[in-house]
């Protein structure tokens, strides 16, 4: 076992590193919200006045030490202070997915027997409502919006203000329990329990000390430099683990400022007011942009157009290499700071990333090409590679040694060794706890000496040391004839392609490979805007013959890409088709964090698998969808299907 | 129901007393009639649906209502007082408010701009004190801007405040020209077919806002609606009119058990 580490300071759990910022950075702002069209903003004193108030009033409603708390809702920065306030008590917070159906909500408020929930708007509550005859032991709700619940029955409903108004109004008597519950945390006791997604089977839900989050946040703060005067944007969910190292962790560990935007829709403006200096984006978020951008600058004057696109070559050739702080030419460096006047520094602003210092990216493979566009611009975008398990960091770039394929060096105090079967496994002290009442998953993924199994396959790379991910160990499988199926490392190619959103690859014990493919219809929806193609829907758009050709040229020009990789060339795609349907969470396709849901696609589509495998030019197939609201409806749809051209390999060709 | 006191409805809303009375209204355009001897009543804090198949006359019955059709005969009663004919933005001033079947927004300008002309009623700095924009107007603008952006919040629209509602989507337009009718803040609030053309879940959010309006501000609404779902769900009375004639009214249940309106809606043979 690794020798426990003691915490600095004393300051060993949130509440106490709440009261040392309400000291040092009494006046600094701490939250910030959009309300109203206009920012609001309270400095750590107030964060602090108003999580006690809360949590004073949660006493009174007789929270109890060891009460699990679910907080549902957007990114607000009432339902952060909620969280601390609940571990003030003494009780451990569990934020959930706010975009969860009411089915998906019961099994985990089931699971860790929730008795407080916390919840934004009647939206929330109402979902909680419908699945209350499961939860016995749901005692009290409190809700952040008072909005339509006016005439709601308020036994065991109470609004975010009356609670805290309690609170207060019974300070004297409360307070000194209080101060008793918080005195009694300490580095070992539960900080925060994250259901994590799954991609199979059940969530669970991964228990986090305040040592694992607090030693996360200090090490990862101490390795980028962050500092009290850094903000961030949190518009990522909150049952996320990324988000509460962010948003809680390491916004604590360094009192800087967590900004909330104003709904979900906002956030590209919100992001550009607030222009936060540290960020996090999935890929897909860094992709969306660049496409806004390039769709954007076709509608641009011709001059605007070649300006543009001259200093874009400039930066694509040194602006990366700027960044690195590597050597360039005299005129080189010219061109890049006139074009840092005429384009790099407007985009930028456009994009909320003028003060942006170190951005991150994770969870999924970047595009080397849109990594290398945010780089070129100046952008620090960096990649990590993390899970909840770990309290997020497993690796991590620094700065100087930032490439698209790597997923960078072991972070601070994190040891990784590779097993025998290419599983990456780390210790660390941000690893879990455990899985709450599930001791068999805790044993089949954290060892007697604290190592991790993460389920992804991968290798160090020879002489940089920095660790490459293939794909999830399981996934990775064997063709009919024996050699390597690794469906992920496909897909991302494809999915490298704007008009390419989500890509599934089939082929484990076949003998060769086929794909489903989905649109984007952003970007392929614009294309046919341009050209005159009238649609009506994204199944319309997805049959046209046209939006087939491009993909199939996509297609084509990855299987060439992997004909010359030794060990992945026989997972070219030899057939595809474009799915009639967007993959969706509601039903069950991709988890929340919208990762693909292999097994549940495979056997949901498995006549369509079938006619890839046959030979057959089209299939007519019927598919059940699930509306936001909960309710089915079902699609019908005939579907062409394409032959993709094949490559040889090189070396054997020649 | 008794005529003075109001009623409580199935879900424990108060409802008040007569806000708006139509006695006996008809209105021809030359030898065409579109109503025929109409009346009803509407309530203080009540959702008061208008129904019927195309070309029962319910559009003009509301513009009747918003003062833009002076009928030939019958009287409306407002507040008590007989009204007299008068100009649409007389009516504007005296808090009643309308949404059109065919949007009728001004496109060229933002979501924000378009909802701050709702509150053209409630300024009262001159056209010379808004055009140099100090003292009393400008304290004035930011009094209205709070009000809107309230209202731009309560119908969650805060990502296209600054977008120009011409480049917005069907069901954002109608939301957009709710709020600018909410921006008027008014007594009575008419709104002609407010989910025509929209899908399940614009239909959902839509309704979801016509309660909360009802719920929160205590708005009394006039309704035009086709889609009979929606009507039976979110209305408390509602009157039933066909080839210009009233053929019902009460609350949902006991029309939809109004035999002449099931072969209004289902049709019968015609001898």
């Amino acid at each position: 076992m690794l020798t426990p580490i003691a915490p600095s300071g004393g300051l060993d759990s949130i509440p106490k590193l709440l009261a040392r910022n309400a000291v040092e950075f009494g006046n600094r702002p701490a939250s910030r919200e959009k309300e109203f069209g206009i920012w609001q903003s309270w400095t750590w004193a107030e964060v602090n006045e108003e999580t006690r108030a809360l949590a004073m009033g949660l006493l009174a409603r007789g929270l109890e030490v060891g009460d699990y708390v679910a907080i549902i809702g957007n990114n607000r920065p009432a339902l952060y202070w909620s969280m601390v306030a609940a571990q003030m008590c003494g009780a451990v917070p569990v934020p959930l997915y706010q975009d969860a159906v009411a089915e998906e909500m019961a099994y985990v408020l089931e699971h860790c027997a929730a008795r407080f929930v916390i919840a934004e708007d009647q939206e929330q509550v109402d979902k909680v409502m419908e699945i209350a005859d499961k939860l016995p032991v749901l005692q009290q709700m409190v809700y952040l919006d008072p909005r339509g619940m006016r005439k709601y029955d308020h036994t065991a409903l109470h609004s975010y203000a009356d609670v805290q108004a309690e609170g207060r109004a019974g300070r004297e008597r409360l307070e000194p329990f209080l101060n008793q519950r918080i005195a009694a945390l300490n580095y070992d006791s539960t900080c925060v329990m994250l259901y994590t997604s799954g991609t199979t089977g059940r969530p669970k839900g991964v228990v986090l000390s305040n040592r694992n989050i607090i030693e996360a946040s200090r090490t990862s703060s101490e390795f980028d430099h962050l500092n009290a005067g850094d903000s961030v944007l949190a518009y990522l969910p909150m049952a996320w683990v990324g988000d509460f190292i962010f948003s809680i962790g390491q916004c604590y560990w360094n009192g800087f400022c967590v900004a909330c935007p104003e709904s979900q829709e906002t956030m590209q403006a919100d992001l550009r007011e607030i222009g936060p200096s540290y960020f996090f984006a999935p890929p897909r978020f860094f992709e969306g942009l660049l496409t806004t951008v390039m769709i954007r600058m076709e509608d641009a004057s011709k001059t605007k157009q070649r300006m543009f696109h001259y200093f874009l070559d400039v930066a694509k050739r040194v602006g990366g290499r700027l960044l690195d702080g590597k050597s360039v030419g005299m005129m080189d460096r010219l061109k890049y700071r006139l074009g840092e006047l005429l384009v790099y520094g407007p985009l930028k602003n456009r994009l909320g990333m003028t003060r942006l210092r170190i951005g991150y990216t994770a969870g999924e493979a970047i595009g080397p090409e849109i990594f290398e566009f945010y780089r070129s611009l100046g952008v620090n975008l960096k990649q990590l590679y993390g899970q909840t398990e770990a309290s997020v960091y497993v690796t991590l770039q620094p700065d100087g040694e930032v490439r698209a394929d790597t997923v960078g060096v072991p972070a601070p105090g994190v040891e990784i060794r590779i097993g025998e079967t290419g599983e990456v496994f780390y210790r660390s002290a941000g690893s879990f706890v455990e899985y709450y009442k599930n001791p068999e998953s805790t044993a089949s993924t954290k060892d007697a000496e604290g190592w991790v199994a993460t389920g992804d396959a991968g290798y160090f790379e020879e002489g940089s040391g920095h660790l490459k991910i293939i794909d999830r160990a399981k996934d990775v499988g064997k063709m009919a004839d024996g050699s390597l199926f690794a469906p992920k490392f496909v897909e991302n190619k494809l999915k490298f392609y704007p008009n390419i959103l989500e890509a599934v690859l089939f082929g484990a014990g076949r003998d060769h490979c086929v794909a489903f493919i989905n649109i984007d219809l952003n970007a392929v929806g614009n294309w046919a805007e341009r050209n005159n193609v009238g649609y009506a829907s994204y199944q319309e758009l997805a049959g046209h013959p046209q939006v087939l050709d491009t993909v199939q040229g996509h297609v084509e020009e990855v299987n060439a890409s992997l004909a010359d990789d030794p060990m992945l060339n026989g997972c070219q795609v030899h057939r595809f088709l474009i799915l009639h349907k967007e993959l969706d969470p509601d039903d069950g396709e991709m988890t929340r964090t919208r990762k693909v849901r292999r097994k549940v696609i495979e056997d949901k589509f498995a006549d369509l698998i079938a006619a890839l495998y046959s030979g057959v030019p089209e299939i007519s197939t019927r598919t059940e969808v699930t509306y936001e609201d909960g309710r089915k409806g079902a699609i019908s749809a005939t579907l062409e299907i394409r032959d993709a051209r094949v490559f040889e390999r090189k070396a054997e060709a020649a | 129901m008794s005529l003075d006191e109001g009623y409580t409805t199935p879900d424990g809303r108060k409802i008040g007393a007569v806000v708006m009375e139509m006695k006996n209204i008809t209105l021809r355009f030359g030898g065409v009639v579109a109503i025929e001897n109409i009346s009803f009543d509407i309530r203080q804090g009540e959702i008061r649906a208008i129904i019927g198949p195309n070309g029962a006359g319910k559009s003009s019955m509301l513009n009747v209502i918003n003062g833009f059709y002076h009928p030939q005969e019958g009287e409306i009663w407002y507040k008590g007082a007989q009204r007299q004919a008068m100009k649409p933005h007389a009516i504007a001033r005296q808090g009643i408010a309308r949404t059109f079947q065919n949007i009728a927004l001004f496109n060229g300008m933002s979501t924000l701009d378009n909802i701050m002309t709702g509150r053209l009623t409630h300024m009262k700095s001159s056209l010379l004190m808004q055009a140099i924009w100090k003292g009393p107007a400008e304290r004035e603008e930011s009094e209205q801007r709070e009000k809107v952006e309230k209202i731009i919040d309560f119908l969650e629209i805060q990502s296209i405040r600054k977008t120009p509602v011409g480049r917005l989507p069907y069901g954002l337009q109608k939301r957009v020209e709710l709020a600018r009718a909410l921006a008027a803040e008014p007594t009575l609030l008419l709104l002609d077919e407010p989910m025509a053309g929209m899908n399940v879940e614009e239909k959902e959010d839509m309704s979801r806002f016509i309660l909360d309006v009802n719920d929160e501000f205590g708005t009394t609404i006039a309704l035009i609606e086709h889609d009979m779902g929606v009507v039976m769900d979110i209305s408390d009375r509602v009157v039933v009119m066909d080839y210009g004639k009233k053929i019902g009214d009460g609350t949902p249940e006991e029309v939809i058990n109004n035999q002449e309106v099931i072969d209004a809606y289902l049709g019968v043979a015609h001898d």
